[in-house]
């Protein structure tokens, strides 16, 4: 093996190890399924250097992201890593794969719509746009219902809101797009 | 620098005071909003607020890493977030009168624990923070941009929530809309210091550090007068009074507010956990 084809396959390496590394708050995914790791390349001197995007400005979870990112690449062996927080551009849940918004609906968490960012940037718009009040229709990931409505605009964690299904009666989190 | 009693004290630059006016109207607003926590009406909009006030924590957290790296200050020393949050004095904290106003608890001389004020400085105030924000996004500073990237998101989210509630309130029942005109009626004469122009924002707008606050009117008061003919609200008069925070001049319930908020790290410096 040549030397570049071993840096290579540790850049390959670590990504397979950040893809099992779940979301401290929502298990149920990877921090690549969510897009939260933006980058891996290889750090001057040696190790590696990880590039994270925060969700929310105030999440609480960001220094444990960080945490166990740099954890699971020392554990693989694959260190020493160092972790830069890169804030733009900023993360969208549009950056959440297929297979995470599978997943997301398999653990009963209602998946964000893929157009958070075509949702349009509002401001830039001016006058034309107007306040929307309501989100759209949450489909009920238990049941598949479009019969459902918001309890409460947030949740237990940030990147939440709180709804309920008309037809199966179950509550349920949404990912909220942004 | 530290002075005797654990204070710093900065040289206040314009482009450090235009960081700080941002950052410090995000953490004190964040600041009364936290004092709701464990008090909100019903469980949801507990949450509510404090899943704001903690957005705003971060956007300040964000601003003021970024203040305390600027050069300039005595000795060239950078100042961590926690330092310029807990070791300012009144007079260099520049943020907006209206966010320093008591909001669930009442003072000597203002009213407090009316749910409708609170409603309704959430509602103007993420409607000016969502204005900003997005204009500095064209800022040539790519840090300052990237925060307002972060930023415009959760201002976006926060107005609409709160505009939810100002209709709620005002075309709900006699009572709430009674309640909603008072709070507003209190609120609004501290409006005007969000679009007062000074050199801060003079030196900010040349400079392409971002908007002067004037900028930010039109785009503002139309949402507001939307959402207010929906909530059945008029546009109160403007009056002459204009508020002086972010020129470091606050009303008398500043220092209870840094005193609540700076009591830990003032009495166990470099405190962490």
């Amino acid at each position: 093996m040549t030397a570049g084809a071993a840096l290579a396959s540790r850049i390959d390496a670590a990504w397979a190890v950040l893809a099992g590394v779940p979301d401290p708050e929502v298990p149920a995914v990877s921090l690549c399924d969510l897009g939260i790791v933006r980058d891996v390349r290889h750090a001057e001197g040696g190790g590696l250097h990880v590039v994270l995007t925060p969700t929310y400005s105030g999440c609480p979870a960001t220094e444990v992201i960080a945490a166990s990112v740099a954890d699971a690449l020392l554990a693989a062996g694959l260190g020493p890593v160092r972790v830069e927080h890169r804030l733009a551009p900023a993360w969208t849940t549009d950056w959440i794969s297929a297979d995470g918004r599978r997943k997301l609906r398999e653990y009963g968490i209602a998946p964000p719509s893929g157009l958070a960012a075509a949702g349009g940037s509002g401001a830039a718009d001016g006058a034309a746009v107007a306040i929307r009040i309501r989100p759209r229709a949450v489909e009920c990931p238990r049941c598949g219902s479009l019969q459902t409505e918001r309890l409460s605009a947030f949740g237990s964690t940030a990147c939440k809101a709180l709804h309920r299904c008309l037809d199966c009666l179950e509550p349920f989190e949404h990912f909220k797009p942004i | 620098m530290t002075s005797a009693s654990g204070s710093i004290h900065l040289e206040v630059t314009p482009p450090l005071q235009y960081r700080l006016r941002i950052a410090d109207t995000c953490l004190i607003h964040a600041q009364r909003l936290a004092e709701w926590c464990g008090h909100g009406p019903v469980l949801e909009e507990d949450i509510a607020l404090t899943n704001m006030a903690l957005d705003l924590i971060g956007q300040a957290r964000a601003l003021l890493t970024q203040a305390g790296s600027l050069a300039g200050q005595p000795g060239g020393e950078k100042l961590s977030e926690d330092e310029l949050a807990f070791l300012r004095d009144e007079r260099q904290f520049f943020n907006l009168t209206l966010v320093e106003l008591p909001l669930r608890k009442a003072s000597a001389h203002a009213p407090g624990g009316d749910f409708a004020d609170t409603v309704l400085r959430n509602f103007l105030l993420a409607g000016w923070l969502k204005a900003l924000w997005s204009r500095l996004l064209s800022s040539n500073d790519e840090e300052l941009a990237a925060i307002a990237g972060k930023a415009l998101k959760e201002a976006r989210y926060h107005q609409r929530h709160a505009a939810d509630w100002v209709m709620r309130l005002g075309d709900g029942t006699g009572e709430s809309a009674s309640r909603l005109r008072a709070a507003l009626e209190r609120a609004w004469p501290y409006t005007a210091e969000m679009f007062q122009r000074d050199e801060v924002d003079a030196h900010a707008e040349a400079a392409g550090l971002g908007p002067a606050r004037d900028a930010l009117r039109a785009e503002w008061q139309i949402e507001v007068a939307a959402v207010f003919a929906e909530a059945r609200l008029d546009l109160p008069a403007d009056t002459p009074f204009i508020s002086t925070g972010t020129r470091g001049v606050h009303s008398e319930h500043m220092g209870f507010i840094l005193a609540e908020m700076q009591v830990l790290q003032r009495s166990y410096p470099g405190g962490a956990w």
